[in-house]
């Protein structure tokens, strides 16, 4: 029994230890406490629609989110706005629907079912509007990244001047914490860029903070719900556990034998 | 003594069993509401429809939940002939008032209730539509008349948002 | 075998049962009598079942949202993610779900090493479950392939490319599988068919698995035969059933952890990067369970020798009944077998390791040492040390404290109990 478990501790360390090895590239993250980590984590909802302000104002001139919907905006566990708060964003979207009975594609107002409205009509296009950069669709970016959250909040403030013994070409930053310290995107955050409307001092750490949380939230839309689910799923086979272990004692209680 | 014994092992077995039934049963629920609409697919509940180029006697049809609509801009005569039927003749007795609160506008599923086909408009021995699968007559209201289906043809919630647009659902 | 005895006490029940002997088969699993003395490691054949079943059903459910398209094929995991009812929970599952079940399967593999249970009569009981081990290897790869992230598309890519190190033929054969020039629509097609199909192979196998095992029985720690029913067993129900059923339950809730808590920790990153034929990650690595044989094959310097060096690593398995000369199963009773089994395990553990590290420097020598001495544990020390291991009196029987001290002994009870 002991040895069960020693194996089962090394296997899940030895596995642990190497997806971790991928995760950090040698440079330490900024930290700061997130809400949704930990057994009960949930999101902070203010924070997260300050965040999507921050996208929808900042990132979404150049990067995609091409698996929301206008109604995740609503939905419980997410930023949770009204309804009616979701359906004025959705209307404030020109969207391209069509054809009409005339064969012809035209514009009229996002509605909640809509998907969020891309900024280019394809990858070539975004790529010929960014220099040759593909601006990456942000719907999965944190789970796509190997430092997740800690990452992108550390990405969005880690620009620098370049060391004298790095040499940029045009178009291309010094970025601390990108992997290979070059990046194609121009600082996207500064003090005071965004006004939050909930009177929160809008300072690059505080937008780092906000727009991640609503990244990791477009990521894993029911995380809340897992982390409930979790909970109580375990708590369930803790006691179902205990119930059997008895009920084995007493069963083989009728047998000279130890278990 | 034994007797004590006996009877706290059946509990202790009776309790285990339970407990584990509840957990199994948790388990199938969502593998079974896997099947159901998802969010993606309750989100297009209603659709809007521009109903301006309808000239009376004609229908227009569009797709609503996967399933066609008819939207019938009805002409003097077939008004006054869903009005004038009386509810003894009917198979499954509706009001033509009922079904069309603005008389001139007819709007319901083109789907028969039989077995689901479309019917076909301006046939059958009603003047309103005919469904060819298995011969059902439904009349300029869309009731039932002559035939194997039960119901007349279902009105889904509708509304006019203007005079030129419908919304459906 | 005295269940073929078993007449049901119903009339509609021998009805039913002259005419198909299911309540035999019922009456022979539940009464199927088992060494009592079974430990927690022989638990895990329980617990593969149930990972079996876990994986079909949510299989089963996932595809029916999920589409074979490389167009669409990452876009619908994402819509089983966000909008299909528990999606997320199915999905996490099954993802997780076949770590753990390779968990379960290194541990009921090393368990099968340490108490002898390949060796006679359980051979054929052996190599299935080695067939089984490799069907679910290449179920996994290609389940792995079907989101078609990053991941998917250059971990198909590169092992398909396998193939081409055989001489010859082997461009061709790439070809084939690929249906085209590179990974593309036709090769994720053609996986997910595959990846459906396999499972219920891996089922029927399970079951000649299990009939074999009910032919001699299961081994034990003490790894001697033992005559059936008798002091030495228990009837599978209820005794064998709950205890099971114990460790199912420890293995659910470590399963549950990681679905509930950290359900992406056992992937890679960027494999919720969609494919993209142009751009290869930085580091291409397997899922932790191939990591040591990915080790085996990297460590050699030749394309056709290291396809070679990988398949002999796993091949080398089936004819280890053979390899072993040793009379005596369990490992209780080999005091130098003892030893060398755990610098086995840590071997592997070691190639898991440094197949998870970039193939260069000290890792690539490390891997080297440890492949050599991986085929040198098989090849040399299990076939010499069966000769020159002087092994510790073995007792005839579990309850019985005697001593029947020489192999001979032991092999003469053998004969007994067959002709019983």
């Amino acid at each position: 029994m002991k040895n069960l478990f020693k194996l089962f501790s090394i296997i899940i360390l030895i596995i642990a230890s190497n997806s971790y090895s991928f995760a950090a590239e040698k440079v330490e993250y900024l930290k700061t406490d997130w809400s949704f980590k930990g057994l009960f984590g949930k999101f902070d909802r203010a924070s997260l629609q300050r965040g999507y302000q921050v996208y929808t104002e900042v990132c979404a001139s150049c990067h995609s989110m091409k698996y929301l919907s206008y109604r995740n905006l609503a939905e419980p566990g997410g930023p949770e706005f009204s309804e009616a708060q979701a359906k004025a964003i959705a209307a404030s979207f020109e969207v391209t629907d069509g054809p009409n009975s005339d064969g012809e594609m035209f514009t009229r107002p996002g509605k909640l079912s809509d998907k969020f409205v891309m900024p280019y009509d394809n990858v070539k296009a975004a790529q010929a509007a960014n220099g040759g950069a593909y601006p990456p669709d942000m719907s999965v970016l944190v789970k796509a990244r190997g430092g997740g959250v800690d990452y992108i909040y550390s990405l969005l403030q880690g620009y620098e001047e370049a060391p004298s013994n790095v040499s940029l070409d045009d178009g291309v930053y010094y970025n601390k914490y990108m992997y290979g310290n070059k990046i194609r995107m121009a600082a996207p955050l500064s003090d005071g860029l965004v006004e939050y409307g909930d009177g929160t001092s809008a300072t690059l750490e505080q937008m780092s903070k906000d727009v991640t949380t609503f990244l990791m939230w477009s990521a894993e839309p029911h995380l809340e719900a897992r982390h409930q689910m979790g909970f109580k799923a375990i708590v369930y086979l803790i006691i179902l556990t205990v119930l059997v272990y008895f009920s084995m004692k007493k069963i083989w209680s009728r047998v000279e034998s130890e278990v | 003594m034994s007797e004590k014994k006996t009877k706290r092992r059946d509990f202790l077995f009776t309790a285990t069993t339970a407990v584990g039934a509840v957990g199994a049963a948790a388990v199938v629920w969502p593998m079974i509401d896997q099947m159901n609409p998802d969010a993606s697919v309750k989100a297009l509940a209603s659709t809007e429809v521009d109903v301006s180029s309808l000239t009376p006697g004609n229908t227009l049809t569009v797709l609503w939940r996967g399933k066609p609509v008819f939207i019938r801009r009805r002409t003097q005569e077939e008004i006054d002939e869903a009005r004038s039927v009386k509810m003894e003749d009917l198979i499954h007795p509706e009001k033509d008032e009922d079904r069309a609160k603005n008389p001139e506008w007819l709007v319901m599923l083109g789907v028969c209730t039989h077995l689901g086909c479309v019917p076909l408009n301006d046939k059958g021995d009603y003047n309103g539509w005919f469904c060819p699968c298995h011969g059902s007559h439904y009349d300029t209201s869309g009731r039932i008349r002559k035939g194997p289906a039960p119901w007349n043809m279902e009105v889904p919630k509708y509304e006019f948002v203007n005079a030129n647009t419908i919304k459906i659902g | 075998m005295s269940d073929h005895d078993y007449r049901p006490k119903s009339k509609v029940g021998q009805w039913f049962n002259d005419r198909l002997p299911l309540l035999t088969l019922a009456n022979h699993l539940t009464d199927y009598p088992t060494p009592k003395n079974l430990n927690y490691w022989w638990t895990f054949g329980g617990i593969l079942t149930f990972c079996l079943i876990t994986q079909i059903v949510t299989g089963l459910t996932l595809a029916m949202h999920y589409i074979a398209h490389a167009d669409m094929a990452f876009e619908s995991v994402e819509h089983i993610m966000r909008d299909v009812n528990y999606g997320w929970l199915i999905r996490y599952i099954h993802a997780n779900g076949a770590s753990m079940f390779f968990l379960a399967v290194y541990i009921h593999i090393f368990r099968s090493l340490f108490y002898g249970s390949y060796k006679s009569p359980r051979e054929i009981i052996w190599i299935l479950g080695i067939i089984i081990y490799l069907l679910m290897m290449a179920a996994a790869f290609m389940g792995y392939v079907l989101p078609w992230g990053q991941m998917s598309f250059w971990g198909a890519t590169v092992i398909t490319n396998l193939f081409s190190a055989i001489p010859l033929v082997g461009e061709g054969i790439v070809t084939w599988l690929w249906g085209g020039y590179s990974v593309d629509n036709p090769t994720l097609t053609r996986f997910f068919t595959l990846h459906y199909l396999i499972p219920f192979l891996i089922l029927g196998l399970v079951v000649l698995h299990i009939w074999a095992l009910h032919v001699p029985g299961n081994n034990n720690p003490v790894g001697i035969d033992i005559k059936k029913p008798s002091k030495d067993t228990v009837p599978f129900h209820p005794y064998i059933v709950i205890k099971d059923g114990f460790a199912l339950l420890m293995f659910m809730i470590v399963f549950a952890f990681f679905v509930f808590y950290a359900p992406n920790i056992l992937g890679h990153a960027d494999n919720y990067i969609e494919a993209n034929p142009m751009v290869t990650p930085a580091h291409i690595v397997p899922e932790w369970y191939l990591l040591p044989f990915y080790a085996i094959l990297r460590s050699v310097p030749d394309k056709l020798l290291g396809v070679v060096a990988m398949l002999s690593a796993i091949l080398i398995l089936a004819v280890l009944p053979w390899l072993d000369t040793s009379k005596i199963r369990s490992a209780v009773f080999r005091p130098l077998y003892k030893q060398f089994y755990w610098i086995l395990v840590a071997d592997v553990l070691i190639l898991g390791y440094v197949g998870a590290m970039p193939a260069e420097g000290l890792y690539l020598l490390i891997a080297r040492v440890a492949t050599a001495y991986y085929f040198l544990h098989f090849l040399v020390i299990l076939p010499v040390l069966g000769f020159k291991e002087k092994t510790l009196p073995v007792p005839l029987s579990i309850t019985e404290p005697v001593l029947g001290g020489s192999p001979n002994l032991a092999a003469a009870r053998n004969k007994e109990s067959k002709i019983e």
